[in-house]
């Protein structure tokens, strides 16, 4: 039954890995960049869910309402002021502004709130759970996550597909001069896209901190986490960053499972495993 | 008077000359620090030359091959428990330790270029973190190395390199400077051979530089096991100075990649020079601001973001565009024979540093 339980676990937490995958992936779907600081920038809105939360003394999950607009102004200030200028044929520009700005949070986190380990407590949803039989009990709040994980990519996958601001992404990322002729703005695109990746990380970064203590230092764990799930599913697939979120979830719970000291082993392993057998993921869509 | 009388292909200009000589009077002059230095200043200097090694294979990995790594931490902390598992377990002397942890490092670097070649750029670099992960994670499950918690090098093998404290601290300065020299010559030797063309012209313009034959696999590929190895024996003598490992230590991104991007960034990717004038210039800021604590670290991220936005080629490859100096014999120029009061060295300048295209 401890089997059965850590693949359960495993899968919902697979729906916090795709949730730090989703804004990663659609960010490269539209514009080809790949942030380095994406798993600092989730700590971020961790800490900024936290001064929300202790300044308004509300819960946790409700500082989404202020923390999402907030990253996503971010994001689109930082994609207009910063990384529109980096992007061109050369890859190495925005992989080392990325990787400045990550350095940048990093240490700014540490000088205004210490390394101390926070926690942002969301009271009873914490521990509330829902009894299986077989004597399994699956925590409420992990299923809120996962059930959040789906609607998030659900609601990214109408906006790219079905929705105006989506088809000026699919232009853009398809042929960016033509989509200039068409009128469309290609800067304000970008900022679009990444204003609304980095609403995707105010949620994810919202659940990191209640699920888990977070630190500083946290950023770049996140990143991988997210990386590996964007291309165990294969890149420009948003559902597939689902299943690598849960694959990635279930094996190291199961790695855990064996020895706690292989639980992000086993995750990394998973992952190079398909990456010998699979180099474009399970369900690729675009090239890298 | 035929074409081929009049000009000729040169690679020494004046100032490379001079360079060279001025290089080699400096190199004599560190080689005596141990007379002339105290203790403190001489570890510094090794350290200094380390982050130049460093600094110079992370520049060959991504500056001419275009393999932008943020996973060198995983050689150099390979590296470093090559040398305490070499010296521990099998009684090797630490200077005969370093060799083999390089050998052991381009051995372990082929399965790892096999798997992560198959991720292309940015994507490259993430996944090159994600194997220092695992390679930090397997150092901690080691137990016999002190796992998570690390180890110290004994003393009997700190002593085996020289009975004196002053010998051996001359010896662990020697070999630091040693290893840049063999650095900084073998990247040189590398880059003016055919190998060194061929990654020029790779760096300059993949597709076109594939269409004429180049294979641009094995380019690649020979340059990151190059890189590995140095890596890996770079990574071996700064745990042999710093007598002590630990899994966070040895496998830091902060202290073995980020640095060293900064110093590449800074002094010039694509240039030799680069990465020198870079280390020095990251020892002041570090010598001055350090106490700022993690203020210093985001005024490193800001220089180096502002750079990369206002002068990509960094502080050398500015230099280099106002005045046209190079100060290694690695670009070939074209000069008019007989008119050396203004030689037009214009052609097939191919060292410097255009966007890649892909």
């Amino acid at each position: 039954m401890d089997w059965v339980n850590a693949i359960i676990q495993g899968i919902l937490l697979g729906g916090l890995y795709a949730l730090f995958a989703a804004g990663l992936s659609l960010i490269f779907g539209v514009m080809r960049l790949v942030n380095i600081a994406h798993g600092d920038l989730i700590v971020l809105a961790a800490f900024l869910g936290l001064t929300v939360t202790t300044t308004l003394g509300i819960n946790p999950l409700l500082s989404i309402v202020i923390v999402a607009p907030v990253m996503g102004l971010i994001g689109y200030a930082l994609q207009r002021l910063v990384l529109n200028r980096t992007l061109g044929d050369d890859i190495l520009p925005p992989l080392l502004v990325t990787f400045g700005l990550s350095v940048i949070i990093q240490n700014g986190l540490l000088e205004l709130y210490s390394a101390d380990p926070q926690k942002m407590s969301a009271g009873a949803i914490e521990t509330a759970s829902v009894g299986l039989p077989g004597g399994l009990n699956i925590g409420v709040l992990p299923m809120l996550m996962f059930a959040t994980a789906i609607v998030v990519i659900g609601g990214l996958q109408w906006i790219f597909y079905r929705s105006a601001w989506g088809r000026a992404f699919r232009a853009t990322s398809d042929n960016q001069d033509i989509a200039q002729l068409m009128g469309l703005n290609k800067s304000h695109v970008f900022g679009l896209a990444m204003a609304l990746a980095l609403v995707v990380v105010a949620i994810a970064g919202i659940f990191l901190g209640v699920r888990t203590s977070f630190d500083p230092s946290a950023g770049p764990g996140r990143l991988i986490f997210g990386f590996e799930a964007v291309i165990i599913g294969g890149l420009g697939n948003l559902w597939g960053t689902l299943v690598g979120g849960i694959i990635l979830g279930v094996c190291q719970n199961i790695g855990a499972q064996i020895n706690p000291g292989w639980q992000l082993l086993a995750g990394h392993i998973a992952f190079l495993v398909i990456l010998a057998i699979r180099p474009r993921g399970l369900f690729p869509r675009i090239d890298g | 008077m035929s074409a081929s009388q009049q000009y000729a292909v040169v690679r020494f200009s004046p100032a490379s000359r001079i360079a060279a000589v001025v290089a080699v009077l400096v190199l004599i002059a560190l080689a005596c620090a141990p007379w002339w230095a105290g203790r403190a200043d001489m570890r510094l200097l090794s350290e200094l030359f380390l982050y130049m090694a460093l600094a110079s294979l992370w520049n060959l990995l991504a500056g001419y091959a275009g393999l932008v790594s943020v996973g060198q931490q995983a050689f150099v902390g390979f590296g470093g428990y090559c040398l305490l598992a070499l010296t521990i377990f099998f009684g090797f002397s630490p200077l005969i330790a370093i060799p083999i942890a390089g050998i052991a490092g381009a051995l372990v670097s082929i399965p790892v270029a096999v798997l992560i070649f198959r991720l292309r750029g940015a994507y490259f670099a993430i996944g090159t973190w994600v194997i220092a992960e695992v390679f930090r994670l397997t150092a901690a499950q080691i137990s016999a190395l002190g796992g998570g918690s690390g180890t110290s090098l004994p003393v009997t093998v700190v002593k085996s390199i020289a009975a004196s404290r002053a010998m051996r601290e001359a010896t662990t300065y020697w070999m630091a400077l040693g290893i840049v020299v063999l650095v900084l010559a073998l990247v040189c030797v590398l880059l003016r051979s055919r190998r060194g063309v061929a990654l020029t012209a790779i760096r300059d313009n993949e597709l076109a530089s594939q269409s004429l034959g180049i294979d641009i696999w094995r380019a690649k590929f020979f340059v990151y096991v190059v890189t590995g190895a140095l890596t890996a024996a770079v990574g071996a003598l700064i745990f042999l100075q710093k007598l002590r490992i630990s899994p966070d230590a040895a496998f830091s991104v902060n202290d073995w990649t980020a640095f060293v991007i900064f110093i590449v960034v800074i002094g010039g990717i694509g240039t030799i020079e680069g990465p020198i004038i870079g280390t020095i210039i990251f020892f002041l800021l570090r010598e001055t601001l350090a106490d700022l604590g993690a203020l210093y670290l985001m005024i490193l991220g800001l220089v180096a973001i502002v750079i990369m936005l206002h002068a990509p080629k960094g502080i050398w490859g500015y230099v280099r565009e106002k005045t046209d100096l190079d100060l290694f014999a690695l670009s070939r120029r074209v000069v008019v024979r007989g008119a050396s009061q203004q030689p037009e060295n214009i052609e097939n300048k191919e060292n410097a540093h255009e966007p890649q295209a892909t």
